[in-house]
């Protein structure tokens, strides 16, 4: 069994009440940051933790925090991401609804290592059962004394608010959630000036992932080298995954970052393997937006070793043959399943996504989804396929905002690994939408006890 | 927006009004307009779509221009602009879903509801649509209904069942403007 930090205490009854989570230790990093730690102090344990930031992007948050400017007389902000909507990612949903209070309390000993005296918890609109559980659980930490003027004594006065987004996945970004948290269209900013400079209000704000601000309160509690001892180089700690598609048991595992992926998707401690006995053929390892990998290469490097749970091993090979951590939405696909509609779906989804302020992104999320429907629906020319790799070129590192980059990484990595299977699609366009593809060519290399599988 | 029949004249209640005014003291002074998502929301809540007067006294009350409020309305896909069905079905239909039939799931909806996406019920009681990623992926297929948004999860056809007949039974009603 791997260590656990952040769902230690998940199975035990009522720990989303106060009374509970409290009596489980809860509520101590606070008492111990406020009580015998300076800011600084807290800062240097984030920065020895070695902690990376959990939204997908895996910056060191300890130097992040030491970026926001200290200007004389302007407040400064923390700002929690909740909005949640890279495909495949379901975690930050799943801590919200079942430990609230470690989410509170992470903000409360953030904002003062950042000297913040108000936050805002920024979650997606659709979100609003987890929306009332942080406001209930908001409202009993204050009532405890753990929230408003001179907690404990300190001198720290603040105050946690609960800001829903409107349904957009563009918010998830920080500088868009800066805007829609403004009362504006979400919108990214053009960077620099980076939100550490001048963020929310134009003043100087952090933006921080859920897992990432509740990863501190262990940090507090334990100290920055403890949970560095977790996990492999630089890779420390503990990380949610995700883990949905064709899975026996789908659902939220906390992992110490090193866990083989072999052992995450069979053993029965994490996803007991795929679903129906069938095997696996690809991967999308960090959310919809990072390369997809056929089974091979997302069991085993494309030197032979074993792929592992870390930021390093899972983007060992680079973009030709690794993929990337990213916020740890980790979809798993069987080998009746379409790669070419599945790209589809995901270019859809990035087109009906983009804010539309950069022509890269917003006419070429279109042409993709486009060129990708008619491959899908049996009327696509070999040529497109090299045109859609040529489009993902042109947007990538062209836009304001990397969603445009998130776009591109699917539709290249797919044709990437999958090109006959896109051809297939081309060269037998009936058959193509009756059944899949390659089934054997792609699927998980280990044997399996499931015998006989479909030939093409 | 333009083309569709808006209500002469929308009135807040006082109740509603109390709402907004706490909301307003979650920002900064002069930074009122942070509030104008979670209003529109609770205005959708209210009357169950978001119309241009509506809009016009949201922004009369954040005495910001009435345009502020529709660029905003406009880019967030959770608010109606148009009058739907009292329940509004939103089913994801995005990749890890539709791995495990979500595509089969909206099918259904739309067989069972007899209307197609977006349209609205004879009885003015459904409307379904297909939204984005809701991160739950892993109980797909999922749905969720305003304006609480509860979620209902790992869906087949027998559940889709079970919940549109309970809430046909539904009686609270939600107050439409039309
Ligand atoms: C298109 C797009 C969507 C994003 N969505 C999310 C999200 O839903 N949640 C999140 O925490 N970070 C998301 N991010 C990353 C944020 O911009 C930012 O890096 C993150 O919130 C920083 O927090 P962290 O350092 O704790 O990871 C997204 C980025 C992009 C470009
Ligand atoms: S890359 Fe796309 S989403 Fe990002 S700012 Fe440009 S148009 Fe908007
Ligand atoms: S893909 Fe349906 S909830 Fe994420």
């Amino acid at each position: 069994m791997g260590r656990k930090l952040l769902l230690e205490h998940i199975n035990v009854p009522g720990i989303n009440t106060f009374d509970v989570y409290r009596q489980n230790g809860g509520y101590r990093a606070l008492e111990k940051a406020l009580k015998t730690m300076s800011s600084d102090d807290i800062v240097e344990e984030v920065k020895k933790s070695g902690l990376r930031g959990r939204g997908g992007a895996g910056f060191p948050t300890g130097m992040k925090w030491s970026f926001l400017a200290k200007p004389e007389g302007k407040a400064r902000y923390l700002v929690c991401n909740a909005d949640e909507s890279e495909p495949g990612t379901f975690k930050d949903r799943y801590l919200m609804t079942y430990i609230p209070h470690l989410l509170v309390e992470g903000m409360i000993v953030s904002s003062f290592a950042l000297g913040a005296n108000t936050s805002y918890i920024y979650v997606r609109g659709e979100m609003m059962p987890q929306i009332r559980i942080l406001e209930k659980a908001i409202a009993e930490a204050k009532a405890a004394g753990f929230l408003g003027k001179n907690i404990l004594g300190s001198g720290f006065d603040h105050e946690v608010y609960v800001q829903p987004g409107g349904g957009a996945y563009i918010c998830g970004e920080e500088t868009a959630l800066i805007e829609s948290l403004e009362g504006k269209r979400g919108n990214p900013r053009i960077k620099p000036p980076f939100p550490a400079i001048s963020g929310l209000y134009n003043c100087p704000t952090v933006v921080n992932n859920v897992e990432t601000i509740a990863a501190v309160v262990p940090i507090v509690n334990d100290s920055g080298d403890e949970y560095a001892k977790l996990g492999i180089g630089r890779s420390t700690g503990t990380k949610l995954i995700s883990a949905s598609g064709n899975l026996n048991k789908p659902g939220v595992y906390e992992i110490e970052l090193g866990v083989s992926v072999e052992e995450f998707i069979y053993s029965d401690e994490y996803c007991g393997g795929i679903a129906n006995g069938k095997r696996l053929k690809a991967v999308v390892a960090g959310g919809s937006s990072v390369p997809i990998l056929p089974a091979n290469l997302i069991l085993k490097t494309a030197n032979g070793e074993n792929r592992l749970m870390t930021y390093e091993s899972l983007a060992e090979g680079g973009f030709a043959t690794g993929t990337m951590l990213g916020s740890g939405g980790f979809v798993a696909f069987d080998e009746d399943q379409c790669i070419v509609r599945n790209t589809w779906n995901f270019s859809r989804f990035y087109h009906h996504e983009s804010c539309g302020q950069c022509s890269p992104c917003r006419e070429g999320t279109g042409w993709m989804e486009k060129v990708l429907h008619r491959l899908e629906y049996g009327h696509g020319k070999l040529s497109d396929i090299d045109l859609l790799v040529d489009v993902s070129k042109k947007i990538e590192g062209n836009t304001i905002c990397p969603l445009g980059d998130a776009a591109a990484w699917p539709v290249a990595s797919a044709i990437r690994h999958f090109r006959d299977e896109f051809e297939w699609h081309v060269t037998n366009p009936k058959e193509a939408m009756e059944r899949n593809f390659g089934l054997a060519h792609y699927a998980d290399p280990l044997p399996k006890p499931e015998p006989e599988l479909s030939q093409n | 927006m333009l083309n569709i029949a808006q209500p002469e004249e929308v009135t807040f209640s006082p109740e509603l009004i109390t709402r907004f005014n706490e909301i307003v003291t979650r920002y900064p002074e002069g930074k009122q307009k942070s509030a104008l998502l979670p209003i529109l929301h609770l205005v959708q809540a209210e009357f169950g779509w978001v119309s241009a007067p509506a809009m016009d006294k949201v922004a009369e009350y954040l005495h910001i221009k009435s345009i502020e409020v529709y660029e905003v309305a406009t880019f967030y896909t959770m608010f109606f602009l148009k009058p739907l069905g009292k329940h509004v079905l939103e089913v994801c239909r995005t990749g890890p879903c539709c791995l495990v039939g979500a595509e089969k799931i909206m099918k259904y909806i739309e067989q069972k509801l007899g209307v197609k996406e977006g349209e609205v019920t004879p009885d003015g009681l459904f409307s379904w649509r297909g939204v984005e990623c809701l991160a739950a992926c892993g109980m797909g297929p999922v749905l969720q209904i305003g304006p609480e948004y509860k979620f209902h999860e790992n869906l087949t056809e027998a559940k889709i069942d079970e919940l549109i007949d309970s809430l046909r039974l539904t009686t609270a009603d939600k107050p439409q403007i039309s």
